[in-house]
């Protein structure tokens, strides 16, 4: 039998960087093959060559040993290839069905659609209501539709690209029985994860790219995830350096019965959390995109305030009322979720970005006057110690590729030395060898005596990263317990909001 | 008041609105594939020329407004050319549209200046036409009934077909849209040119509806309402329809005073800003009532820059 998808000698060049350098690998039938890379390693370039979005300057594309050129997306469903994007590729003033129904090529009868539709869901267990607004449904609901999206088009090559970083651990485990249940009918899967252990678990074979070029296809069920992160980042990795059970100082940062407003269709408010966090330590706040995350950060950063000074207290002060710069000044950095245009502004340049949240505590500003060169120098410093890839300060915050704005971001707040510091999503997009850095500087920065609340949806990050862990649901917190007393199913049954069980 | 006012008022005040309704019609698809073509104005003094001068040579309305639609068409493509195909700048390239729509028919009526033609009126039997009661219904142009007919036609194509999901997909989120594979730019073509024969018609309603003899600037300033009602209607056809006819009455009160010299109390000035004073408060009163979650297509006015 030929192979489903054959590439050779496949080069893309860019302005200014070769984003892929004659790589050449094959998929069989029904293999499920997994794409390994950090990030900037050319695979969504690669990828988005092999689904007609962009054309290879040289190279060739098999399919079926059949010498093609995938001239559109169009084209490329027509020939069985199927995508799941990163980033997805929907319309949020629509509904779930009008949403597929785009993707669609055939025109099929909308209610003829909706019961295929509910079928394709039934067939996989993939709950949704296809007359809802994509607005008001959470990032997981969305990767839904299109995972829902491409099956309707049974699909004999399916593209998954980073599929599992919203999902719960049982909703990863579901989507593994639908990709293995795929790939024995003779789907063949290409997978995108930089979660080494999920490739492991579900991929027969791997390519590694690292700077454009193919640097090893192997059977990750022989490797280890430290041995395929060594070849991604092509030099030894660092572990997370904490010593083992040290006690924490007095209570920093103390939250009793936090309630928000409701915050808007996108996400809960939260109701009655309490939590309190000690010097030196870091609190894991685990829970599935759209329960309250993003409420408590902005009510914790001051975006969303509350009407009690003393719902929310720092060294015994009561900041409830103040705002973020009031916050800043009592000794509280934020990491929102959302990098671009709200963490940082795309149009500003980095130098300037420092300003917008460092000034006061770094010296920036004087007699109402920025000084520049205490902001370029500090972004110097952020640039070097956390390996930001930038032409320098004056670069635009909008330039950065995702991994590398967010390593500026974190550079950037932990650099000003908070008391406490509230991060959301941490390393989401960051590649192996940055997040172990950035987890590094957190362990560092409590070490040196912050109190820090990493919100995330990665079970591993905060495995690793927690001293004490939490899980939101429905905008209500779990009682905070030392993260060794907690499994991993226990962490996934409190994620979908099933309290009281015991630990396994 | 009685019946002998209110149904010439009824029937003055729909042929008032109907140049307005057809062009915030093309208007509305226009921005809901996401192009923001503030040349209406210019577009519809365009058609406003060519429907009288085709008019008054030929004396075939049809004719006329078929004129009119293709030539402000062919502006509107200029404008597609330099907005969608080079990604100039969507506000000021419509405002260049308005200066030389409104300068192209200046130059090319002066020879009409003050000529009459023939109105393009009701084509019923003349029993239905005046019929003291039912010509309410029956006494309009034809241009009314295809204003009404366009009003659930437009509706139809955004809500009903797989081509009018399209066009909003692409109002929505252009890269999405073009990642799965829809043509964004071809859309918008099509979006705009269709945009730009509305125009057209509701340009040719000035000399065949309402004032049959041609002067400069003929339009008044009303593509600028239909931009308005747009905004106005919350890109809903239906509501557009109650909105033209809001903005009809408001005319035709300006009307009435002038004709009939009364509501002395204040000047005739008033009335006839009213309408444009109206379009601002509207705006305002909108504006206040929805900070911060705007029905607006989401990418309106945005270039399209398909990158890397």
């Amino acid at each position: 039998m030929p192979n489903r998808l054959e590439l050779s000698g496949i080069t893309k060049q860019f302005p200014g960087v070769l984003a892929n350098d004659n790589v050449s690998f094959s998929v069989k039938p029904g293999e499920i093959h997994a794409l390994l890379g950090e990030n900037g390693a050319g695979k969504s370039t690669l990828v988005k060559m092999i689904y007609g979005i962009m054309q290879p300057d040289a190279g060739e594309i098999r399919w079926n040993g059949q010498p093609v050129v995938v001239q559109n997306p169009k084209a490329a469903r027509r020939l069985g290839i199927g995508m799941v994007f990163q980033h997805f590729s929907l319309f949020e003033a629509m509904t779930v069905l009008e949403n597929i129904a785009l993707g669609m090529d055939a025109k099929i009868p909308a209610r003829e659609l909706e019961a295929k539709i509910r079928q394709v869901m039934q067939t996989y267990g993939l709950a949704l209501d296809p007359h809802r607004t994509v607005a008001t449904l959470s990032v997981g609901e969305r990767q839904r539709i299109e995972i829902v999206r491409a099956l309707l088009l049974n699909p004999k090559l399916l593209i998954m690209d980073e599929p599992t970083s919203v999902l719960t651990p049982q909703e990863v485990e579901q989507l593994f029985t639908v990709l293995r249940q795929l790939a024995s009918e003779g789907c063949s899967i290409l997978y995108i994860s930089h979660k080494l252990y999920e490739i492991k678990a579900l991929c027969d074979t791997a390519t590694i790219l690292r700077g454009g070029k193919l640097v090893d296809t192997c059977d990750p069920k022989q490797e280890t995830s430290r041995s395929m992160a060594e070849k991604m980042i092509g030099t030894n990795l660092k572990d997370i350096v904490k010593p083992e059970g040290r006690s924490f100082g007095p209570a920093k940062l103390v939250v009793s019965k936090l309630t928000t407003k409701k915050a808007g269709h996108f996400d809960v408010p939260v109701n009655g959390v309490s939590f309190t966090v000690r010097s030196g330590e870091i609190l894991g706040i685990a829970g599935v995109a759209g329960n309250g995350q993003n409420a408590l950060l902005d009510a914790l950063s001051g975006e969303l305030r509350g009407d009690d000074a003393n719902a929310i207290t720092i060294d015994g002060k009561g900041v409830g009322l103040l705002d973020t710069n009031g916050r800043r000044e009592q000794g509280l950095c934020a990491v929102p979720e959302e990098r671009n245009g709200h963490a940082a502004v795309g149009d500003f340049t980095l130098a300037d970005n420092s300003v917008l949240t460092a000034r006061e505590r770094m010296g920036m500003v004087g007699s109402g006057l920025i000084k520049t060169s205490v902001a370029k120098l500090y972004t110097d410093k952020i640039i070097a110690d956390f390996s930001v890839k930038a032409l320098g300060p004056q670069s635009l915050a909008g330039s950065l590729s995702g991994g590398n704005l967010q390593k500026y971001i974190m550079g950037r707040e932990i650099l000003q030395k908070p008391g406490v510091l509230v991060v959301s999503q941490p390393t989401w997009g960051v590649d192996a060898g940055a997040a172990a850095a950035i987890h590094q500087a957190l362990v560092d920065l409590a070490l040196a005596g912050s109190a820090i609340v990493v919100i995330s949806q990665d079970l591993d990050e905060l495995r690793a990263l927690a001293d004490t862990l939490a899980v939101i649901n429905m905008g209500q917190l779990s009682e905070a317990r030392p993260v060794q007393d907690f499994s991993v199913e226990e962490i996934g049954l409190l994620m979908g909001g099933i309290h009281g069980t015991e630990a396994a | 008041m009685n019946m002998d006012l209110l149904i010439p008022i009824i029937i003055t005040l729909v042929g008032a609105s109907t140049p307005i309704l057809l062009a915030a019609l093309g208007e509305l698809v226009v921005e809901k594939s996401g192009v923001l073509n503030l040349g209406v104005e210019g577009m519809m003094l365009i058609g406003a020329v060519v429907a009288f001068a085709v008019t008054f040579s030929t004396g075939n309305h049809w004719l006329a407004i078929v004129c009119a639609a293709l030539a402000a068409m062919a502006s509107s493509m200029i404008f597609a050319f330099l907005t969608l195909t080079l990604s100039a700048s969507q506000v000021a390239t419509g405002l260049a549209l308005t200066i030389f729509g409104t300068g192209f028919s200046a130059l090319f009526g002066q020879a009409y200046t003050g000529k009459p033609i023939i109105i393009f009126d009701s084509m019923f039997p003349d029993e239905l036409e005046n019929h003291p009661t039912f010509r309410v219904f029956f006494d309009h142009s034809p241009l009314v009934y295809f204003s009404l007919f366009m009003v659930f036609a437009v509706w139809w194509f955004l809500n009903k077909t797989r081509s009018g999901l399209i066009l909003r997909a692409v109002g929505e989120n252009d890269f999405s849209a073009h990642s799965i594979g829809y043509s964004v730019v071809k859309v918008r073509y099509a979006a705009v040119a269709f945009g730009g024969a509305m125009a057209g018609i509701a340009g040719s309603c000035f000399p065949l509806l309402l004032t049959p003899q041609w002067a400069e600037k003929l339009t008044a300033g009303r593509g600028w309402i239909a931009l308005a009602l747009v905004v106005f209607a919350a890109w809903k056809p239906f509501r557009l329809l109650a909105g033209a006819y809001l903005f009809g009455l408001v005319m035709t009160i300006e009307l009435y005073t002038k004709a009939s010299g009364s509501m002395g109390l204040l000047p005739s000035e008033f009335w006839a800003a009213l309408p444009y004073l109206a379009t601002i408060i509207v705006l305002v009163l909108i504006s206040l009532r929805r900070s911060g979650n705007s029905a607006a297509p989401a990418c309106l006015g945005k270039p399209f820059m398909p990158g890397q």
